[in-house]
């Protein structure tokens, strides 16, 4: 073989070679999500508490204020105050008197009815969600949060309401059943069914407000529902960890950079 | 005198057909090279370049689809969402049976979904 001829065999490799190799090739994409509020005046954050309704079998409050705490601890950088949980309801309640009392005799807010709230929750226990919204003016008292701001250095306060109830719902679901013809096949075919199913209903609503100024900054409302078989008895708490799972990257991305990482595909 | 006439018009047809087939052919190998050089300045993080030089390539040959896909994955990749949506349609509506332009549209899709409820 001369050496034209090998080179045009090489050649020929080579064109052949790159027809063969790819013609996609992956790249990463990674979509920032702003903060919904701007947080970088902050350096604290105070878990306030808030104001519950619905089901007596867990501390919705307390959960709520530790799962946040976690979150914020991993996902953010503000630092966490660590302070105990406020009973928002019962805050509420005396500050909605002090507010009246305010009204008539001109008396300032004392922080001793911010201690007040650490007290035990004695409110009846079957409030609906509707009744939540007569502790909503709690949220909008300037004063009672611009106080508790300077009690912790004017951190930003999260606060809010949270109702978790029992919830049951009737109505055809989708299901697959086995069956077996006449030569011991096996098949799978969908079944619609009515079936009573029960579960719990998650709605919380998360204000966050200025420590600075007592200024509500933000609110934010969700809602989740989960359902199971009647015949299942799950725990509620359990039942409450997977729907707040649900919620908490909307919470974290009201407060910290979060972004969408994926792959695309670039073609010849 | 017919035979002669049929047979000059069949010439020029056959002339015209394939100069517009080398013309297309230019253009794709054209569009190609851009697309070519857009992937290696992509690769490394040059993505305004990149944009450019597909936008380059779907002027050249507005018929090619895997320009309009790159072209909807760089302008997402820097946070032009219509533009890229508009890239991404235009790849479909060329090849709607392309998995990858399916594939890439289908995240795309999701993103700014998740995005315009952030918004919200």
């Amino acid at each position: 073989m001369t050496a034209c001829a090998k080179t045009i065999a090489s050649l020929i490799l080579i064109a052949s070679f790159s027809a063969c190799t790819t013609n996609y090739f992956e790249v990463p994409v990674e979509t920032p999500l702003e903060p919904k509020i701007d947080v970088s005046r902050f350096q604290r954050v105070l878990i306030a508490g808030f104001v519950t309704a619905g089901s007596k079998e867990i501390d919705t409050n307390l959960e709520t204020a530790r799962m946040l705490k976690s979150q914020l601890r991993n996902n953010s950088n503000l630092q966490v105050i660590d302070a105990e949980v406020f009973q928002m309801k019962i805050v509420a309640e005396r500050q909605g008197t002090v507010s009246r009392a305010t009204e008539e005799q001109q008396e300032p807010i004392s922080t001793e009815n911010i201690e007040d709230g650490l007290t035990e929750d004695k409110v009846s226990s079957e409030e609906n969600e509707q009744d939540l919204e007569a502790y909503e003016h709690i949220f909008a008292n300037v004063n009672y949060w611009k106080q508790l701001g300077e009690e912790y250095q004017s951190p930003l306060i999260v606060t809010g309401t949270i109702y978790f109830a029992p919830h049951q719902r009737s109505g055809m679901v989708n299901r697959e059943r086995e069956i077996y013809d006449s030569f011991g096949r096996r098949q799978v075919i969908p079944l619609r069914t009515y079936q009573d199913r029960k579960g719990y209903v998650l709605s919380p609503k998360f204000v966050f407000i200025d420590g600075n100024t007592g200024a509500t900054l933000y609110t934010q409302r969700n809602r989740e529902e989960i359902l199971y078989d009647a015949a299942q008895n799950r725990p509620a708490l359990s039942s409450y960890f997977e729907l707040m799972d649900r919620l908490l990257p909307s919470f974290v991305g009201t407060l910290s950079n979060e972004s969408i990482q994926g792959v695309r595909i670039l073609l010849k | 005198m017919f035979w002669a006439f049929s047979r000059f018009t069949i010439l020029a047809v056959v002339l015209t057909a394939s100069s517009i087939l080398v013309v297309h052919a230019d253009n794709r190998s054209d569009a190609k090279a851009q697309v070519e050089f857009g992937i290696l300045v992509a690769k490394q993080e040059l993505w305004q370049e990149a944009i450019s030089r597909w936008e380059q390539a779907v002027k050249i040959d507005p018929s090619y689809a895997a320009a309009w896909n790159n072209l909807g994955i760089a302008c997402e990749r820097q946070g032009l969402f219509d533009r890229a949506s508009d890239a991404y349609e235009k790849a479909l509506n060329l090849e709607p049976n392309n998995i990858f332009i399916q594939q890439n549209y289908d995240l795309f899709r999701e993103v700014n979904d998740r995005l315009r409820q952030n918004d919200r």
